[in-house]
């Protein structure tokens, strides 16, 4: 083993041995830390899954595609044509301002109105029904058909889609907010263990100074306690989260079988669970470091 | 070796432990530092060791100013020397091995060859089969030498010793002088402060501090 492999696996090793020489306020301070990253880990991954959902594939999407009242039949012609060349379009219907009249004319609450009514203020519609496809999608084929000439509107409900991004916008930026706040008390609770675990080893640091230890030398094993205790904190939340999800997704289950849908939270994918156990690491690294390099500058050479 | 130039030291409260002291010791000498409580042995020691830094004039060990030397060289300043001082800096969580280990521990050396030289070092001061005892079950003499071990453990090339002999009676004194005098003979350069004037031989360098200065 080489000096610098050795020196840190006996970091390491010190590091463990603090751990388990206070096993109870070390387990106290990971199950802190555990709850506490908890929150903003746990807004995320909502916030994540509600996104999923937004972006999901909607079923039976339909589109009103209101024609200009100046529209002729051959822009009609043309208007028909155009909507069969699209894939993603299932089947669509054209309902002339007459059919449409007639049909209101029908509906009793309206009949009386529309009875009285001089000239006809219904336009063409062409009504569009839709394969399974995402908001981003219809919306792109909104946007192309309004460009198209002699159409007036295109009629869409994707506003729902729209609304629930921007919460989510609002809320990624809380659950930011909140992770750097959480991730502040992180560090803090690391900071604080280090120093009464500096204040229990005083002498150690003192005879170490002496007999020629570097600032590294031993602020390493803290750095490994605060990172350990940083990791262990990450997994419990990780585990917490895991257990949150598995209860809620019972109850979801029965009430997507209600809804004939089907919706269930994910974890994180594991490239974000690396993520959190990585910043956690590493605030726990920064803690340690903060606190043993305090009390080795404020008691200087010895 | 080392070198004073002009040295004073005044603590931050006002309090001028040393003044205008000038010496030098070359590599492989024994010289014995005396005088009265409070005279500035102890002082003049943690200089050398940039325990404590000189207000003003310039303490030179081997190659380094101790003075100026930066805080991320004090390390390596202290490995090149083998402390021993007055408070005796033992730590009671571990064995009388591990103590001795310390020094070499914090250089990264090898457990191996590390304990190989603890061993070693333990049996030079008489105490190798005391290594998996607990320091509080030394007898003061004992801890003293443990001390020493620790000290030389790493192969100093100068040995600076506080005060090694206080509390002792004289004929653990005597031994712990012998400890000494063994690695004087492996040309290890020795500083010893004292009270205790019977450990001084004739012949030997003697160094009086009267109130901070030196009386030679
Ligand atoms: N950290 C300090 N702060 C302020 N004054 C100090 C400090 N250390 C020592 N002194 C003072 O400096 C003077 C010299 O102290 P020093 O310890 O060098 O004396 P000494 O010769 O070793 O004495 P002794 O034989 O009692 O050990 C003493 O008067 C002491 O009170
Ligand atoms: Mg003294």
């Amino acid at each position: 083993m080489n000096r610098w492999l050795r020196q840190h696996w006996l970091a390491a090793v010190r590091a463990f041995e603090m751990l388990t020489s206070s096993p109870t306020s070390s387990l106290l301070s990971i199950v802190v830390i555990g709850i506490v990253l908890s929150f903003p880990a746990g807004i995320l991954l909502t916030l994540d899954n509600l996104r999923a959902v937004a972006g999901q594939s909607l079923e039976s999407q339909q589109l009103s595609v209101l024609l200009d009242t100046k529209a002729a039949s051959d822009d009609i012609e043309r208007i028909n044509t155009n909507l069969e060349k699209i894939p993603i379009i299932a089947y669509f219907q054209f309902v002339s301002k007459e059919v449409a009249l007639q049909q209101l004319q029908q509906e009793a609450e309206l009949a009386e109105i529309m009875r009285n009514i001089e000239q006809n203020p219904l336009p063409d519609v062409f009504v569009v029904n839709l394969e399974k496809v995402t908001v981003d999608e219809i919306e792109m084929l909104r946007t192309a058909i309004l460009s198209w000439p002699k159409i007036a509107h295109v009629l869409v409900d994707t506003d729902w889609a729209r609304k629930l991004n921007a919460i989510l916008d609002l809320g990624r930026i809380i659950a930011i907010m909140l992770a750097t706040l959480f991730g502040a008390a992180l560090v803090f609770a690391v900071f604080n263990m280090i120093r009464l675990q500096i204040l229990t080893r005083g002498d150690e640091i003192k005879v170490s100074r002496l007999v020629g230890a570097t600032d590294s030398y031993i602020r390493r094993p803290f750095l490994y306690f605060g990172a350990i205790q940083g990791l262990a904190g990450a997994l419990l939340t990780w585990l917490i989260l895991a257990a949150g999800i598995a209860q809620i997704n019972r109850a979801l289950f029965e009430l997507a079988r209600l809804y004939e849908a089907t919706f269930r939270l994910d974890h994180f994918v594991w490239l974000d669970s690396l993520a959190l156990l990585a910043i956690a690491v590493g605030l726990g690294w920064l803690g340690a470091y903060v606190s043993v390099t305090r009390y080795l500058l404020r008691s200087d050479s010895i | 070796m080392i070198q004073f130039m002009q040295v004073s030291k005044v603590y931050s409260g006002g309090f001028q432990a040393l003044q205008g002291v000038s010496f030098s010791i070359s590599a492989g000498e024994l010289v014995f530092f005396i005088g009265h409580s409070g005279a500035g042995k102890s002082t003049l020691l943690k200089l050398i060791a940039a325990i404590e830094r000189p207000t003003s004039g310039a303490v030179r060990v081997g190659q380094l100013n101790t003075g100026t030397l930066k805080r991320s060289m004090v390390p390596y300043l202290r490995r090149s020397l083998g402390l021993i001082f007055q408070e005796q800096n033992i730590l009671y969580d571990r064995a009388v091995l591990d103590n001795v280990l310390l020094p070499l521990q914090v250089m990264g050396m090898e457990s191996k060859a590390a304990t190989a030289r603890a061993h070693a070092a333990l049996d030079k001061v008489g105490l190798l089969r005391r290594g998996k005892a607990n320091p509080v079950s030394l007898s003061g003499g004992e801890k003293q030498r443990m001390c020493i071990a620790r000290a030389v453990v790493h192969r100093p090339s100068v040995l600076i010793a506080d005060e090694p002999t206080a509390n002792l009676d004289a004929a653990y004194a005597q031994e712990i002088m012998t400890v000494f005098r063994s690695f004087h003979q492996v040309g290890v350069t020795i500083l010893i402060a004292t009270h205790d004037l019977t450990l001084i031989e004739n012949r030997s360098r003697v160094l009086q501090l009267y109130q901070g200065k030196l009386a030679q």
